[in-house]
């Protein structure tokens, strides 16, 4: 089913998408049907920068295993930095 | 029929008088014909979806497909115009009546059509055909596996409401098409549906296809299942011919 859950965040830093690099301002997670990946459903990733347009995005769209395992690898990786740079 | 065709993106008057763009194929070699609205899936206005509307046009009917998301990102890909509208919050109820009333004013506007306009949606585009059907007068409606007419899941209920509230003022005959291994809409979910229309004394047709299901009509993801896709284009075909002929 097209589930419409979305949830969004402001965002800082950069994405490279299509036409270049460009800042960010929002990410959107959502789990719905993906546009290319072969599966049912996908965990989807959108970071985005609305003011540029709606093609200033850098699209991501993973099976559920691999999106949990992300959430872990970015937990992971920022405790795993130094104290102080986070 | 020869299956001749022309297909072109269009502008149309959609809802509060917006012009949207739509996608509109219609037979060449018929001198009258029907209309079908095509509603898209939420993942956009994207090649299969155009594919389909050629398919109603092979098939001697003049299809138009309206750019749900256009406003949000006109001239965007159909996937970034996707993810523009999620972050608005997707496609408002009102919106696509108004938006689909509008298309069908533009069928029926065409030289050689015979009035006679149906619908046909898939996946949240199957709610929204239902919707549509409950609040423009149409000839036929197909629902091809759309979740949340009868329920919706608590996580979602802040997104949109059930339609099938809106059951009692079902303007035509409804075709439903649906996979038996789906959870979104359920067998027992539509069965409840049947119910609610039998109760309103509404003529449908429900085809529930075992092994399939949601979006087994989709040609380029794993959910497509042939049996089901093909035996559901039939049951559409036949559908439409009762309902939508001159």
């Amino acid at each position: 089913m097209c589930t419409y859950l979305t949830e969004s965040i402001p965002a800082g830093g950069s994405g490279k998408g299509a036409a270049g690099w460009f800042r960010l301002s929002e990410v959107s997670v959502y789990f719905d049907h993906p546009a290319h990946a072969l599966a049912d459903h996908t965990l989807n990733i959108d970071f985005r920068n609305a003011e540029l347009g709606p093609s200033a995005r850098v699209a991501v769209e993973l099976t559920a295993d691999t999106a949990r395992a992300l959430a872990r690898a970015i937990m992971a990786t920022l405790a795993a930095a130094p104290a102080g740079l986070t | 029929m020869n299956e001749a065709l022309t297909a072109q993106t269009i502008t149309i008057t959609g809802d509060g008088g917006d012009e949207i763009e739509a996608y509109l194929a219609r037979p060449l070699d018929a001198d009258s014909f029907g209309g079908v609205v095509v509603i898209h899936h939420m993942p956009g206005y994207d090649t299969a979806s155009k594919e389909i509307a050629r398919k109603f046009a092979a098939h001697g009917y003049a299809a138009l497909m309206p750019n749900l998301h256009y406003r949000e990102a006109p001239g965007a890909s159909p996937d970034d115009a996707a993810a523009a509208s999620r972050a608005k919050g997707g496609v408002p109820d009102d919106r696509l009546v108004g938006d689909v009333s509008g298309a069908a004013d533009y069928l029926r506007s065409l030289p050689g059509c015979n009035g006679k306009i149906g619908v046909i949606g898939y996946c949240s585009g199957g709610r929204q055909a239902f919707l549509a059907a409950c609040s423009l007068t149409l000839d036929a409606a197909v629902d091809c596996y759309g979740g949340a007419v009868v329920h919706v899941p608590e996580s979602m209920s802040g997104f949109f409401k059930p339609v099938v509230r809106f059951a009692e003022q079902l303007s035509c005959p409804l075709l439903g098409l649906f996979g038996a291994d789906d959870s979104f809409p359920t067998p027992a979910e539509t069965a409840e549906l049947s119910g609610v229309l039998d109760s309103f004394g509404k003529p449908h047709e429900f085809h529930t296809y075992d092994g399939a299901g949601h979006a087994f009509f989709r040609v380029d993801g794993p959910s497509y299942r042939v049996e089901a896709a093909v035996d559901g284009w039939e049951k559409v075909w036949a559908f439409f011919g009762t309902h939508l002929a001159s």
